[in-house]
């Protein structure tokens, strides 16, 4: 499905990550740690095709990923809504890029919005929303154009504990509903043991994977309560704090 | 602001400007300065005859006109320097070199090029009017979050998507902010430009009655002509309120 071959991607001369490689099939989740400021978010624009790479490639299907494409989706830090759209706007945008007609694509965003828990506030702008809600719309508008693949930057790093939680349920059952695989950056290592069916654990800058971690309990909306996810959270935190 | 609530500012402003006007009226004897009574009864006059508004209509034509053409000329070109990274090395030397010049020394230079008519007035205004948008607009543009432009371009956006979904709309509060803010500069320019080589608008009508000694009828003159900068101010403000809705939102959290 997705596969990354030996990414490897610098900025003004220095490198941030480096010799990347993993694999993504169809309907995994994968979760990517590692310490703050280390590329995991140069790593999601490389496979979104925002940023190529200098070395290697990443596929999806087989075919190289040379730009941003309407089958993968990504949720970027701070949601990345337009402030200057309405909520209904912003969730259809994709299908208008995509040349989606104006009925349909507003039919399509309001049922997605629906299915994330937002109703009534489609001529809202960004900036009548709470964080939460905000993120709802922006997940919304990730899922809406039915992409092959999702990629989510620190989606829910700004929220506060009760609406991280609600939201990272949501995502799961959203992914639980239809098996999109995503590919998820995350600070947050109990969030990577939640959200991620393996865990990537990177290096510091430059970035590369050092250890991969299954996560069996994967699934399991009360994951956070298992002696499971106990002592996988122990093993992510020793592996995480070599690399500091 | 709500309308309601323009309304009571722009009365209590008034009433301010008033009791403080009528305080130097009497101050200086009421020869120079009139009451304000005595010159708002005399603009009451003056808007009861053709003439007042033939001039107030030259002026409004005058500026509207300019602002206008300047609009139109300075906010594509302050899109395009401030995200065409090409173009803005080529013109920005330009802007910027000529920005601090006072451009009204070069109305004798309009006269001589574009006549004593309407049009040299309305191109100086729109010049000086026309670079604090243009300016403006760019170095808004130049400051856009590129987090918008990675959210349009992520989602498979063309170039053309980019302009209308994120340039465009991200430039508007900024050149409506420098429109807005432009229109007393307007006025003033507008004030100077008719103050001779003309024997029509607001400002021909000042000069022309403040040498006849003709007090009253200048501030009539002066009064027209602040009514229709704030109008003017109104006008643009309410324009930016209409383009830029998602500017004037509180946020909720």
């Amino acid at each position: 499905m997705l596969t990354a071959e030996n990414l490897a991607k610098s900025y003004d001369g220095k490198t941030v990550i480096q010799d990347v490689s993993f694999s993504l099939g169809q309907g995994e989740t994968l979760a990517v740690v590692g310490p703050s400021g280390c590329g995991k978010t140069t790593l999601l624009y490389l496979l979104s095709g925002l940023a190529a790479p200098d070395a290697g490639r990443a596929l999806l299907g087989g075919e190289p990923i040379t730009g941003p494409a309407s089958d993968i989706s990504i949720i970027l830090q701070d949601y990345g809504l337009l402030p200057w759209r309405t909520v209904i706007d912003n969730v259809a945008l994709g299908l208008k890029i995509q040349g989606v007609g104006r009925r349909e694509r507003l039919e399509r965003a309001r049922a997605q919005l629906a299915e994330v828990g937002i109703t009534g506030r489609d001529d809202d702008y960004p900036a009548n929303l709470s964080g939460g809600e905000q993120q709802r719309v922006a997940i919304a508008r990730a899922f809406v154009s039915r992409p092959r693949l999702t990629l989510l930057d620190e989606p829910f790093s700004s929220l506060d504990a009760l609406t991280r939680e609600r939201l990272q349920l949501a995502l799961l059952e959203a992914w639980q509903a239809r098996r999109v695989p995503y590919v998820l950056v995350t600070h947050s290592l109990e969030e990577a043991v939640m959200l991620g069916q393996r865990i990537m654990v990177m290096s510091a800058r430059p970035a590369r994977p050092v250890a991969v971690f299954d996560n069996p309990g994967f699934g399991d909306a009360r994951i956070r309560d298992t002696e499971a996810c106990f002592a996988l959270l122990k093993e992510l935190r020793h592996t995480v704090e070599a690399q500091w | 602001m709500r309308p309601a609530s323009a309304v009571l500012r722009y009365g209590l402003v008034i009433l301010v400007v008033g009791v403080l006007w009528k305080l130097t009226a009497v101050a200086l004897g009421g020869v120079i300065l009139p009451d304000p009574e005595d010159a708002l009864a005399a603009l009451g006059r003056a808007m009861l005859t053709q003439i007042f508004w033939e001039h107030f209509g030259v002026s409004l034509y005058r500026s509207v006109t300019a602002m206008g053409l300047a609009w139109i000329t300075a906010f594509p070109l302050g899109l395009i320097m401030g995200s065409v990274k090409r173009v803005d090395d080529i013109l920005a030397p330009f802007v910027f070199l000529t920005y601090p010049v006072p451009k009204i020394v070069l109305l004798p230079v309009f006269l001589l090029l574009l006549g004593l008519g309407d049009t040299s007035k309305i191109a100086m205004i729109a010049l000086i009017l026309g670079y604090q948008i243009l300016v403006t607009t760019r170095d808004g543009v130049r400051s856009i979050h590129p987090k918008y432009f990675d959210s349009v371009r992520s989602l498979g956006g063309s170039n053309m998507d980019v302009l209308r979904e994120v340039l465009l709309p991200a430039a508007l509060p900024h050149g409506f902010t420098a429109l807005r803010l432009g229109t007393g500069v307007s006025v003033a320019v507008l004030f100077f430009v008719e103050s001779f080589a003309t024997t029509r608008g607001l400002g021909y009508m000042i000069m022309d009655a403040w040498g006849a000694m003709d007090y009253l009828t200048m501030f009539s003159g002066i009064l027209g002509m602040s009514i229709m900068g704030a109008a003017l101010y109104e006008v643009a403000n309410v324009l930016e309120r209409k383009a830029c809705r998602w500017m004037f939102l509180r946020a909720k959290d």
